[in-house]
């Protein structure tokens, strides 16, 4: 069992998202992540989904995929080489003259900018694949998280190659 | 400029809809108002599931979608058995439904349901029409998916003031094109060459097929490459007929109440040549010890079917019939397996099976009673339980579409409204409909519509006074505790002649055959009330997780 990235090409139309989701719970998948926007052509969309299953399963809930009329390519970039990101925004506890110059210098390591500012704490903005968000989550919990938000993963393929519509 | 309902009935004469089973209500009046005037024929039932049924019978005879037609919300809902009984078979049909107006879409407004979010796991695709200017293409589009791939189940789900506002003419495409839908249909050249070559090498090869067979109209093409072989074939309760029962290849059912020799024969084959099947766990018992020494070919127009149960050595991706064609023409005629096919017909010989005579009325007589008068000129139709068993056993199916039962789903209730389907895509065949006492009280009702419209369709009740299915798996491993599966009583015949349908009571053996000569020669529909041995049992039987060999009621090895 290890995660897998599958991206999900989707003809962009009320009720796709319902039709793809339902599909993975009820064959019994828990979606680990899930990200959804337009796309480069204006009537299709998507879908970014993690799950964690085996080969096999993820093969067979693939093919369930491409069945669905209105999903229109679904490809696993698990093992390809690629760039995935998800973007997470940190509210942290940081009262003037305490912590927050540590914050701020983790905030500097990770690359994170500062994106809010008021006497009682900061919310930071973090971009990154999900081991980074979950290091720098764990660096600022001693801190005082206030509230967490994060996006599902996005990913890509690397080099040329691009997911087209041609199923 | 159009109403909408005069658009839907137009767009479904377009497809060559001859006939809809229905059901009137609120929204769908606009629909019912075009009807009046039109060519269409529009069977009144007594319930909406009795219409998805009867549509998806109609489907199933004739090799051609069915249509059905519900209101919203209560009337939906009913067809919601019927739908999913034809997702699981794989039936063509198109259900439509009417919807609250758009105003009041997600309002909780009076006889509101999201049938299109209930029915969206049992359909292959469905349908929220919000525009008239839609519907044409719409219900084009519906009619392409639920006939062609794998067939399915399409929903429309039309809004009432989608039916009665007004739209142009749009011109359809000659072709429907989706670009997220594209099946295919031939088969690959080299995974063909990799079969042909597995064939020729296996010395104990047997062919397990299944509804696909059916669904792709390729019994001809099957019975062809088995003949031209020499390999035994045994068909899945959904491939009855797609080889004549008689024929000297033919090893009948396998799976749970298969023939034992259909069962040894895939337990020793080395190449299991699979065809229009899904290794359905009913067929494979225990799926490690399922053809454990066979390589695997797998011929499906469904790609998830294939290695979704069982590692297949050989895919094919492809209808059964391009497949099998394409195989046909670069086949080279094979010995017949000498060896091979003398063992199994020596476990034929030795292990039929077992119809009791003791001069009491046991089910199996009836059945190959009726096999014997009809000679498989006939449309059967089974309810759910022993009596859709013992008829798969017995009866000795001659030709394709000519068997319809509910195989994936196990409706019971769907044997009577599915007949009065067969009977309107087949008139020139006699109908008939074997049930239980338990299963035709599901949808009992529908005497009602065959009396009003003289459908000629023979019931042939096996009644035992026991939910008999039930009853002998609580025989059997529950210590033969009989908790909720007793019945009372009933009087068939004198329900039958409530609803001005003629019956007759048998109790007797001797009284068989002229009691189904009595219905045959009935012009209406006519019901026979069998009083059957109480606590017969179907066998064999591989209880459930079993390997298919480990067969109960069979003969001694």
């Amino acid at each position: 069992m290890k995660p897998h990235t599958l991206s999900i090409l989707v003809e962009n139309k009320a009720g796709v998202l319902s039709r793809v989701t339902g599909l993975f719970s009820r064959r019994g998948f828990n979606i680990e992540s899930l990200a959804v926007g337009p796309c480069e052509e204006p009537d299709m969309s998507r879908i970014t989904i993690v799950a964690i299953a085996d080969d096999e399963k993820v093969e067979q809930i693939m093919k369930q995929l491409n069945k669905l009329i209105d999903v229109i390519k679904v490809s696993d970039l698990t093992g390809n080489p690629r760039v995935e990101r998800e973007l997470a925004l940190i509210k942290v506890t940081a009262e003037v003259g305490t912590s927050r110059a540590e914050i701020m210098q983790i905030a500097e390591i990770f690359r994170a900018s500062i994106v809010d500012v008021s006497p009682k704490s900061l919310i930071l903005q973090v971009i990154g694949d999900t081991e980074k968000i979950e290091a720098m989550e764990t660096l600022l919990r001693q801190y005082g998280i206030k509230e967490f938000v994060r996006t599902g993963t996005v990913g890509i393929l690397r080099g040329t190659k691009a997911q087209q519509g041609n199923k | 400029m159009k109403t909408g309902a005069k658009i839907l009935v137009e767009s479904l004469q377009r497809e060559g809809t001859e006939i809809i089973f229905g059901y009137p209500g609120g929204v769908v009046l606009p629909i019912y108002d075009e009807l009046y005037d039109s060519s269409l024929r529009h069977i009144l039932v007594r319930h909406e599931q009795a219409a998805a049924h009867a549509a998806d019978g109609y489907a199933r005879a004739s090799g051609r979608v069915g249509v059905c037609l519900a209101t919203s919300g209560p009337g939906a809902c009913n067809l919601v058995t019927g739908i999913a009984t034809a997702y699981m078979d794989s039936i063509p049909i198109v259900a439509l439904t009417g919807q609250v107006p758009t105003n009041l879409l997600g309002n909780d407004a009076f006889q509101e349901s999201d049938i299109t979010g209930i029915t969206m796991p049992i359909t292959k695709h469905n349908y929220l029409v919000k525009n008239a200017a839609d519907l044409g293409r719409t219900i084009q589009e519906a009619f392409y998916i639920a006939g062609t791939g794998r067939p399915g189940p399409v929903l429309v789900d039309i809004p009432k003031d989608v039916s009665t506002s007004s739209a142009k003419d749009v011109a359809l495409p000659e072709k429907v094109t989706l670009r997220g839908y594209n099946p295919t249909y031939h088969g690959h050249k080299r995974q063909i060459e990799k079969a042909l070559q597995l064939i020729t090498d296996a010395e104990n090869p047997v062919i397990y097929a299944g509804g696909g067979v059916i669904l792709s109209n390729a019994s001809a093409e099957l019975v062809t490459i088995a003949t031209e072989l020499g390999i035994p074939i045994t068909t899945t309760l959904m491939g009855l007929g797609a080889i004549p029962g008689d024929h000297p290849l033919n090893l009948g059912m396998l799976g749970m109440h298969g023939t034992e020799y259909a069962n040894f024969a895939i337990t020793e084959c080395d190449l299991l040549f699979a065809i229009g099947v899904r290794f359905d766990d009913r067929v494979t018992g225990k799926t490690e010890t399922f053809a454990a020494n066979a390589k695997i070919i797998h011929i499906d127009v469904d790609p998830a079917e294939i290695g979704k149960n069982k590692h297949v050595d050989v895919p094919i991706v492809g209808d059964v019939k391009a497949v099998l064609t394409d195989m046909l023409t670069c086949l080279k005629k094979q010995g017949g397996h000498d060896t091979w096919i003398k063992k199994i017909r020596h476990w034929k010989q030795h292990h039929p099976l077992k119809c009791p005579d003791d001069g009491r009325l046991h089910p199996q007589y009836i059945i190959r009673q009726m096999s014997e008068l009809l000679g498989g000129d006939a449309i059967i139709v089974s309810e759910v339980g022993q009596n859709q068993m013992w008829t798969a056993q017995h009866f000795c199916f001659k030709n394709p579409r000519t068997w319809i039962t509910s195989g994936g789903l196990g409706t019971m209730g769907y044997g009577l409204p599915a007949a009065m389907g067969a009977h309107f895509a087949r008139p020139d065949l006699p109908v008939f409909d074997v049930a239980g006492d338990g299963s035709i009280q599901m949808n009992i009702q529908e005497f009602g519509t065959i009396a009003a419209e003289n459908i000629p369709v023979k019931i042939a009740i096996l009644n035992n006074r026991f939910l008999g299915m039930v009853r002998q798996w609580q025989e059997l491993f529950y210590d033969r505790r009989y908790s909720f599966t007793e019945l009372p009583p009933v009087e068939f015949v004198k329900i039958a002649n409530a609803y001005g349908i003629e019956g007759i009571k048998v109790e007797s053996p001797d009284d068989v055959k002229s009691a189904l000569q009595a219905s045959l020669d009935c012009n209406g529909p006519f019901v026979i009330d069998f009083r059957v041995e109480r606590e017969e049992n179907v066998f064999p039987m591989v209880p459930a997780g079993c390997a298919i060999n480990e067969m109960i009621g069979g003969h001694p090895q």
